[in-house]
Formats: C-alpha cells, structure tokens, sequence
C-alpha cells in the first residue's frame, strides 16, 4: 500500500546524493576550453582539403596541430559524455534501461575519445 | 522513455455545449472551453463549452468561473480563496499559461478561453489538481528560520542591506504554476524540487539571520534535487508575481561552486 507512506518521506526520497557540483563545474568548464578550442579547431580542419596527404599528416603530425586535435577531441568527448548523461538521465524514467544507457554512453564515448587518441598519436609518431 | 501522450484513461473527449445565459446581449458573450473531470463516473475527461455573460460578472477569470458555477453549471469544481492574488489557490492553465485566475483579466485573452487544471498533476476533480507532492516538496527544504545561538530577547536583527536580499523571494504565494510549468519537473518530479522549492530554499539559504546555510546546502547537493534545472525559464515565463526562480536557483549553484572553490 503505497498510499500508507507519507508524502514527507515520498519527497525526501533518498535524500542528497552529496554531488552534482563536480558534474556542473566540469560541465562549464569543458564548454569554456571548447569555445577557444574549437575555432582554431576548424580552421586547421578547413585547411586540410588544400593540402596534399603528405602535408597533411605533417600538418596533424606537427607538435601544434597534433596538441590542438588531442585538446579539443578530448575536451569533446568529455563534454559530451557528461551532456549526454543528463540527456539520459532526464528523459529515460525506466531504471534498467536508464542504468544500461548511461554505462554505454561511458564506453562508446570513452572508446571514441581512445581512437581518436590513438590516430593523431599514429600519425604524430 | 518520457511518456509523450496521455494514458487511456485520460485522454480528453470532446465534452457538451452548455446553453447561452438566457436574456443575455450577444455581444457581451465569452466562450469558454473547460476542463471537466469527475473521478466518481469513472468517464475520461472532457472539454465542456460555456458561454459567459461579461456583462453581469466581474472583469477577471475567477470572475467568469464564480458566473458559470452560480448561473450556469454548479458542479463545476475550482479552488479560490482571496481573490486578489495573495493567497495562489486559483492558479490554472488558463489559454495555455499556468496562472492565476483572480489577477488574469477576460480581456486579456482574445477568441475562445481554454482552462484546464495545472498541467502533469493527479486531478482531483475538474480544475483541482492533486499538489500534495508538490507542498512535500516545499515541506522536505525546511522552510523555516534554524538557529543555534539562542533565542534573543527581543528579534532576530537583520539590516536593510540584508533584508534587501529577500526581495523576489519573499513574494512567493505558492500557487506552483513554476513548478507545473517546468519540463525538467514534469520528467523528473519525484526527484527534483523544482523552481517553487527551490526559490524557497534560496529564500532561507539568503536570509542572513538563518545558521543552517551549511545543511541547506547539503540537502540540495544532488544531481536531481537541484541539477536537474536547465534554465529552460518557464518558470520566470508563467510567475503571476512576476518572480525569477530560475534566478535564485542559479544563486543557489553559484554557493555550491563558490563552496568548492
């Protein structure tokens, strides 16, 4: 009987988790770098159709170019993941499939963020 | 997944066409579309159509609603009490806004009026909308002034500066049309406060004779319980007391950093 409970303990619910500051300040944060990261960002991109392969690679290889590509992509992801979270987390009332999204999201964006890694450090090296 | 449309048994059918007040000028004749809906006959809710006479009844809403509750429909079920907008009992989604009956005037709205009860709450009974989760709510952030020194002999001082941060805060008559109105709170009300909790919270959190500021923060430091406020401002949008809960809880996050920081 649902109903017995008092509306008091229903509100209070499981009280505070004692975090959510962490989250929002991270949030902020990584939208701060990735507004100075991500013009620069799209300006070298837009400079890689003119180029040949070779002065491409050298363009993402450089110790530049390969630091701005590793910023912004991990500022990204980052940023993604945890904007995605809250997506999840507002909209998918369901518990299972709340818990199995937000444990995908973690993976597929930190597996991304690995790849990207790892091509600009292949083509850096 | 957040549930888009309405369950079966709330889905609203077209209700009936009461009769014009009779003897009435045609010109002076309102239409108003009602929300109707009586847990007693098990049937879904509907929109009933009546006409009001504005010329026999007083220029507001509330107005309206007393004329067709006392010459045309009795059963008609609404809550009201000081009909000046103190009190935030009459609040309703009236032509799509949640507001307040008594401070929203007839002419204020152009064609047909629509009102229905405060939008994603149980309903009680046609425009009375269940809100016991929502005064919980306000109940579980402690709305009252905690102290440890002990009582003084005569009154807690504050100064005007000090008093001055209450202002916009203090107003709040409770009528949850912020709440009601806020998406985060339709997907997620029974973990987050919501704007009309929250700006009271912010309203004891800024009250500088209140000792408990700590605690307060404490108990709101919580993804849901005051993160889920996206700034979507719908409820700075619809407050009849033209108040900013969307300011005060972004106050409250500012504490929350300025804490850690």
């Amino acid at each position: 009987m649902a109903e017995l409970r008092t509306p008091l303990s229903r509100a209070k619910g499981l009280g505070s988790a004692r975090s959510g500051s962490g989250h929002f300040i991270a949030q902020r944060v990584s939208a701060v770098a990735l507004m100075l990261l991500i013009p620069v960002f799209v300006w070298m991109i837009a400079r890689l159709p003119d180029m040949s392969y070779e002065t491409a690679r050298a363009a993402i290889g450089s110790p530049l170019g390969a630091l701005v590509l590793l910023l912004t992509l991990t500022a990204a992801f980052y940023h993604m993941r945890l904007g995605l979270q809250v997506v999840i987390e507002d909209y998918i009332s369901e518990p299972f499939t709340r818990a199995g999204l937000l444990i995908a999201n973690t993976l597929l964006v930190a597996g991304l963020w690995l790849v990207a890694l790892f091509s600009i450090l292949v083509i850096a090296a | 997944m957040v549930q888009l449309t309405l369950p079966k048994n709330s889905k609203v059918a077209k209700g009936k066409t009461w009769p014009k007040p009779e003897g009435s000028d045609p010109k002076a004749l309102r239409t108003f579309r009602i929300y109707r809906y009586d847990p007693d006959t098990g049937e879904n809710p509907r929109w009933d159509t009546y006409y009001v006479d504005t010329s026999k009844c007083g220029p507001m809403i509330l107005d309206a609603l007393f004329f067709i509750k006392n010459e045309i429909d009795s059963t008609l079920a609404f809550r009201r009490s000081c009909r000046e907008g103190i009190c935030g009992s009459c609040s309703m989604n009236i032509g799509g806004r949640n507001t307040i009956a008594c401070t929203k005037g007839i002419d204020e709205h152009k064609g047909a009026i629509s009102i229905a009860p405060l939008p994603h709450q149980p309903v009680i009974k046609d425009l009375v909308s269940d809100l016991t989760h929502f005064f919980a709510q306000l109940n579980s952030i402690q709305p009252w002034l905690q102290t440890e020194t002990p009582t003084p002999q005569g009154e807690w001082r504050q100064s005007p500066e000090d008093r001055q941060q209450l202002d916009g805060l203090y107003e709040c008559i409770l009528c949850a049309c912020c709440s009601t109105g806020c998406p985060s709170y339709w997907w997620n009300s029974e973990k987050f406060l919501g704007p009309a909790a929250l700006l009271q919270a912010y309203r004891w959190i800024a009250d500088s004779r209140d000792e408990a500021t700590g605690e307060r923060l404490d108990a709101l430091e919580d993804p849901f319980k005051l993160y889920r406020c996206h700034t979507i401002m719908n409820c700075a949008n619809v407050c009849p007391k033209g108040l900013n809960p969307a300011k005060a809880i972004a106050h409250i996050k500012e504490l929350m950093v300025e804490r850690q920081t």
